[in-house]
């Protein structure tokens, strides 16, 4: 499933259409989504220096890491410098997001020299507005004319901390629509913000990748606990996508994914690993499932009235007269009863219960204390 | 006084052999959090002899916002590492903020102005150790503790994290590395604890000192847990947890997997 991630944010958007975005969604218990993101990007950014994407550049909002940890990551992964030098721009919002190393440096003197930096460093990032025009300004940088670039947010949760969220959520819906933005993923830390937060940013993706543990910790699992299952859930956990199709369509996959030397690696799940899964859970003294004997089994049991479905009418008692009862004549109950013994004594080989209620007075399901008059 | 690795050491990976040794890497962010009945502080203590011991010759840059100089000077000493030397020759930066406050009222932003105040302190205790004779050493920030600038910034979480990431962007571009000292138990469980996760997230280590579970011990006073979050900065991946009691002692720190000390 991961392939048809990378396909689809390579192909890109079509004319008149918002671009495909993708969101990767992490929480403490698998913060495993630095490395999804990073899988992916690295795997946009070969497609963009191959030329074999629409976008003709990639532009990456770094907020949690530095531009040079991603320059190094790309090089590790095989990209040519020239060609990332030419397809890649870094805005660095890591450095001095807030412009206090600026400030320090105005205020001690202006023979100092300027700190080492990137080229394209944002000072203000609270200041949306400011940051949606340097990141088209920079996507303008690779195009003659009017070629498509990808945007790439490491994470909004760093936005979320700095911004409202309805600035943040005007900001991607802007570059979503923008024309010439191809595609864009960003990476999103669930537990840190509100559950509404994380739905505004999903409603605004047409695909959401959520990192999960193998195994949820519950809140039994407390303490040093709680920080061993951390350590165990980092290695490997599910990934669970869901794709939404332009008519509306929902697909749901679930995969599975291992972080090994090389980076991370996903596959399908397989049928032991379930079984793994569902036997690790729940450590129970007795058994929530069935075998399929004994699912045979119940099937095979007949309920009460189940064998009226039969044809014949159903007939089931609820404490009143029953409907070809009450068409009867009250006063004639006692005829009836009569003839009903009558009856009975003649089929007395059938051996029928018939009841006759000792007065019409009385309701059928009274809650009325029947000694209440009763003076003792 | 023990110079050889302990369990603690091995498993923040400070092993390593020769001239370097014995300090964290570059980058690393270690968050140590504890709890009232187990205090983490002798951690904070290990770490800061680790980094100016003769082995590794780094430099510690100490934001002390709980205890005065004399306190972490008598405590230093009696495990084997003079600090007021180490203060003369400009390897260890004691940054007293005991007293200090950013009253809101007075000037607007404050906790801003305050903190960027401090930021440059850091900067500046940098240049410093980056100039002298021990350019090429390595620096660790050490923050005792975080929940104190919290209340020192009047509650306001962002203002607490915004100088996290500040110092977090020093470890990324020099040899640098961040220990910080936290609180778990003083956010309120109803409420999701918001520091502490995105802390979590920041760090690469995560220590957490406890109490044992079976209650008080004469001889074991408690236990740490230690995560560590795997990066491929090192061509290899490996994250793991373990798991290990402590006895804290006048000159050190004694500490053992459970059930191995007879």
């Amino acid at each position: 499933m991961a392939e048809s991630i990378c396909r689809s944010l390579r192909d890109g958007s079509i004319e008149g259409e918002h671009s495909p975005a993708l969101t990767i969604k992490d929480s403490l218990q698998s913060h495993a989504g630095t490395h999804a993101f990073n899988y992916f990007l690295c795997s946009l950014a070969a497609n963009v220096c191959a030329g074999k994407s629409q976008a003709r550049g990639l532009v990456i909002v770094a907020f949690s890491q530095s531009p040079s940890f991603y320059l190094s990551l790309l090089k590790r992964k095989g990209m040519d410098a020239s060609l990332l030098a030419k397809c890649l721009l870094i805005l660095d919002c890591y450095s001095d997001p807030l412009g206090w190393k600026e400030k320090i440096r105005q205020s001690s003197g202006p023979d100092k020299p300027a700190f080492k930096d990137s080229d394209y460093v944002c000072r203000d990032v609270k200041d949306i507005t400011k940051l949606l025009s340097a990141i088209l300004e920079l996507g303008k940088g690779f195009t003659e004319g009017r070629a498509y670039f990808a945007v790439a947010i490491d994470s909004v949760s760093s936005m979320l901390k700095h911004a409202s969220l309805p600035s943040i959520a005007g900001f991607i819906s802007n570059l979503r629509s923008h024309a010439q933005v191809s595609s864009m993923l960003w990476l999103l830390h669930a537990d840190l913000h509100e559950p509404r937060s994380t739905a505004v940013l999903e409603y605004m993706s047409s695909i959401v990748a959520s990192v999960e543990p193998m195994v949820e910790i519950t809140d039994g699992q407390k303490g040093s606990d709680n920080l061993f299952w951390l350590g165990r859930g980092l290695q490997k956990g599910r990934f669970h996508v869901r794709f939404k199709r332009r008519n509306g369509r929902v697909k749901l996959f679930n995969e599975e994914f291992h972080i090994e030397h090389t980076g991370i690696t996903f596959s399908t799940p397989s049928s032991e690993n379930i079984v793994v899964s569902q036997t690790l859970l729940p450590k129970l003294q007795f058994n929530l499932q069935l075998s399929e004997k004994e699912r045979a089994d119940r099937s095979r049991v007949l309920l009460p009235f189940e064998h009226q479905g039969n044809g014949e009418p159903i007939q089931i008692y609820d404490g009143r007269r029953s409907l070809t009862e009450s068409n009867t004549d009250l006063n004639g109950l006692q005829k009836h009863a009569l003839s009903v013994e009558m009856e009975a004594q003649r089929m007395q080989s059938k051996g029928e219960i018939h009841y006759i209620r000792d007065s019409d007075d009385e309701q059928p399901d009274s809650d009325e204390d029947p000694d209440d008059d009763l003076d003792i | 006084m023990n110079h050889s690795p302990n369990l603690l050491d091995e498993a923040l990976g400070l092993t390593g052999r020769g001239f370097g040794g014995g300090a964290l890497s570059q980058g690393r962010v270690v968050l140590v959090d504890d709890c009232v009945e187990t205090s983490g502080a002798f951690v904070l203590h290990h770490l800061v002899k680790r980094a100016l011991s003769p082995d590794s010759g780094g430099t510690v840059i100490f934001i002390a916002l709980s205890h005065p100089f004399s306190h972490y000077d008598r405590i230093l000493r009696k495990l084997g590492c003079n600090l007021s030397i180490h203060r003369e020759h400009n390897r260890f930066h004691f940054v007293d903020m005991l007293k200090v406050e950013f009253p809101n009222e007075i000037q607007k932003n404050a906790v801003e102005h305050g903190l960027v105040d401090l930021y440059s302190k850091i900067l500046k205790a940098v240049e410093v150790s980056s100039s002298g004779d021990y350019s090429r050493a390595h620096i660790s920030t050490v923050i005792d503790d975080l929940s104190i600038l919290e209340i020192v910034a009047h509650g306001s979480v962002d203002h607490v994290l915004d100088f996290l990431h500040y110092c977090i962007t020093l470890t990324s571009e020099q040899d640098c590395s961040l220990v910080i000292l936290n609180h778990e138990d003083i956010y309120p469980e109803m409420e999701a604890p918001r520091l502490l996760s995105h802390l979590i997230y920041l760090a690469d280590f995560v220590i957490k000192a406890e109490p044992l579970v079976t209650g008080i011990a004469a001889d074991v006073h408690g236990q740490l847990t230690v995560l560590k979050k795997g990066t491929f900065n090192d061509s290899q991946y490996t994250d793991k947890a373990s798991n290990f009691h402590f006895q804290v002692k006048e000159n050190g720190v004694e500490l053992f997997f459970p059930g191995t000390r007879c």
